[in-house]
């Protein structure tokens, strides 16, 4: 075990906590102080809420102390992309615009879980405005910032959760992701990232962005965080309409399982396009710890990219439709563009892409009948310059932004569970998606953890603080 | 289409009530040409016709 507050991971600071090895003022106290030294540099935070830690904290300890069960994420900072609902703090999604919004009367339904399980937040974080990002720039905070390299980018849209866990300001982070937005800054930041089944965590009271495919799910240093994390949120909740009534399933009882059995297959065609070598050996070293040789192909998968796109941008505009009317100038010039384009798009189109999305999920589906887990690059290079227009893939030169994600959209469009697992390569980490089918969480998180074991993923320290 | 895009904005601008300055029509443009090449690549493909939209999973 690590002796530091800063270098625990959260499960070895629950069970330090849990055990009165350390306080859960102490680990709170440890993280603030990291915070305070680092953020400088990464720029993660948005929102330190420090006298709400030190208070919860102490709530923590005093619970324990009566002999009161303690959570299995006793002790356990965490923050959360500034798109959650934290009570006493005006929403701001990344925008200028929110922050005329009334402080938030309740924490989101995960900030409630997380802390029903012992965890306490510290903060809320940086994150391209309104979630429609790839990158972890912001117009209005300034760029959250890798921190493995600082002049490099996070990854968006939760750029400053990437960044938070990446340079182990804190063990767990919350974030969201549309398109890949928790997937993309995993693999630039080295962390791993889960983004459950569409339906299986609640989103009620964070900002949407796309109702269609916004999910929520957790950042964290190690597999066994992450599965912390995940089944303390796990559950119905009536205030999200579309979070499924499924039962609680724990994978943390479940990781150490084999997976020798499972059939793993690497994700061909469009998934083996659009990538530089660093993305190409990370699959490769992943398929290769799981034996995996067999190659399935996702069909029609650009279309499903295609569809992405039309259905984000839509509904995007539709969301945004009175402020663009009313406040156009308040917004981040590009964001703004992109999302006057997306209101002229003819409705048509919009449902066409919604009805290709039932073809595309049921073809999909087949593929699960004959293999258990399929292996997809997250990101089609390391994390770019801050700043960085344009990269060259496959010969052609693209701009950066709305292709970091290309691997990412086809999964989510569809709501597919999936784990980001780092792979850490020199000098910058990248990620591997592995794609389970719904509500196959376990299984992702089985694989992850196997390879952990086997020391093929890891989160690196943070090179660049 | 292409050649009346311009025209296109202006049009449905006007019709929502949505601004559109000068100086931000080439990027909107841009960002429109882009969403209207995927637009026909999703048009292009061929769906019965009683197929419906996807919805949650529920099992």
């Amino acid at each position: 075990m690590s002796d530091t507050p800063t270098s625990m991971t959260a499960a070895e600071i629950a069970q330090a906590v849990s055990s009165r090895k350390i306080t859960a003022l102490a680990a709170t106290e440890a993280a603030l102080a990291r915070i305070a030294v680092h953020d400088k540099v990464l720029n993660a935070f948005t929102d330190v809420t420090a006298d709400r830690a030190r208070a919860r904290a102490k709530a923590v300890d005093a619970a324990i102390a009566a002999g009161q069960p303690a959570g299995p994420l006793a002790g356990v900072p965490f923050a959360v992309k500034n798109l959650f609902d934290v009570q006493g703090l005006a929403t701001r999604a990344g925008s200028k615009i929110n922050r005329d919004l009334p402080p938030s009367p309740r924490d989101a339904t995960l900030i409630e879980r997380m802390e029903a399980a012992g965890a306490v937040l510290v903060g809320a974080l940086n994150m391209g405005e309104y979630a429609y990002d790839f990158t972890g720039e912001n117009a209005h905070d300034g760029p959250s910032r890798n921190p493995h390299d600082p002049t490099r980018m996070a990854g968006g849209s939760s750029g400053g959760s990437g960044s938070a866990v990446g340079g182990a300001l804190v063990p767990i982070a919350l974030g969201s992701d549309t398109n890949g937005s928790i997937r993309v800054p995993s693999s630039f930041c080295g962390t791993f990232g889960l983004k459950p089944t569409y339906g299986r965590l609640s989103r009620a009271r964070s900002f949407p962005f796309v109702a269609s495919f916004d999910h929520l799910g957790p950042f964290a240093r190690s597999v066994t965080d992450l599965a912390l994390a995940y089944d303390a949120m796990q559950g119905p909740d009536a205030d999200d309409p579309a979070c499924s009534v499924q039962s609680v399933e724990p994978t943390v009882p479940l990781l150490a399982n084999d997976v020798g059995r499972l059939r793993v297959a690497i994700a061909g065609g469009y998934f083996q396009q659009n990538l530089l070598p660093e993305a190409v050996e990370a699959v490769a070293r992943v398929a290769k710890a799981l034996g995996a040789t067999q190659t399935v192909e996702l069909p029609e998968a650009a279309r499903a990219r295609a569809a992405a796109f039309i259905m984000t941008t839509t509904e995007g505009a539709a969301l945004h439709l009175d402020r663009l009317r009313k406040r156009a100038n308040d917004f981040d010039p590009p964001v703004r563009d992109r999302l006057i384009a997306g209101a002229m798009i003819p409705a048509v189109y919009v449902d066409k892409a919604q009805k290709f999305r039932r073809w595309y999920r049921a073809r999909v589906l087949e593929l699960f009948q004959s293999v258990d887990v399929i292996l997809a690059p997250a990101t089609p290079c390391v994390a770019p310059k801050i700043g960085q227009a344009t990269f060259t893939l496959d010969g052609v030169e693209l701009p950066v932004r709305p292709n970091i994600g290309i691997h990412t959209q086809p999964i989510s469009f569809i709501g597919l569970p999936v784990a980001a697992v780092p792979v850490p390569l020199e000098p910058m980490p990248i990620g591997v998606q592995i794609i389970a089918a719904p509500w196959r969480e376990d299984i992702a998180l089985r694989v992850a953890y196997a390879l952990e074991r086997m020391g093929v993923v890891a989160a690196p320290a943070p090179r660049g603080l | 289409m292409d050649d009346h895009l311009d025209d296109y904005m202006t049009a449905v601008a006007r019709t929502m009530a949505l601004p559109l300055e000068d100086a931000w029509r080439p990027a909107v443009r841009a960002n429109l040409e882009v969403a209207l090449r995927l637009a026909r690549l999703v048009d292009d493909f061929p769906l019965p016709d009683e197929l419906a939209s996807a919805a949650v999973y529920s099992t």
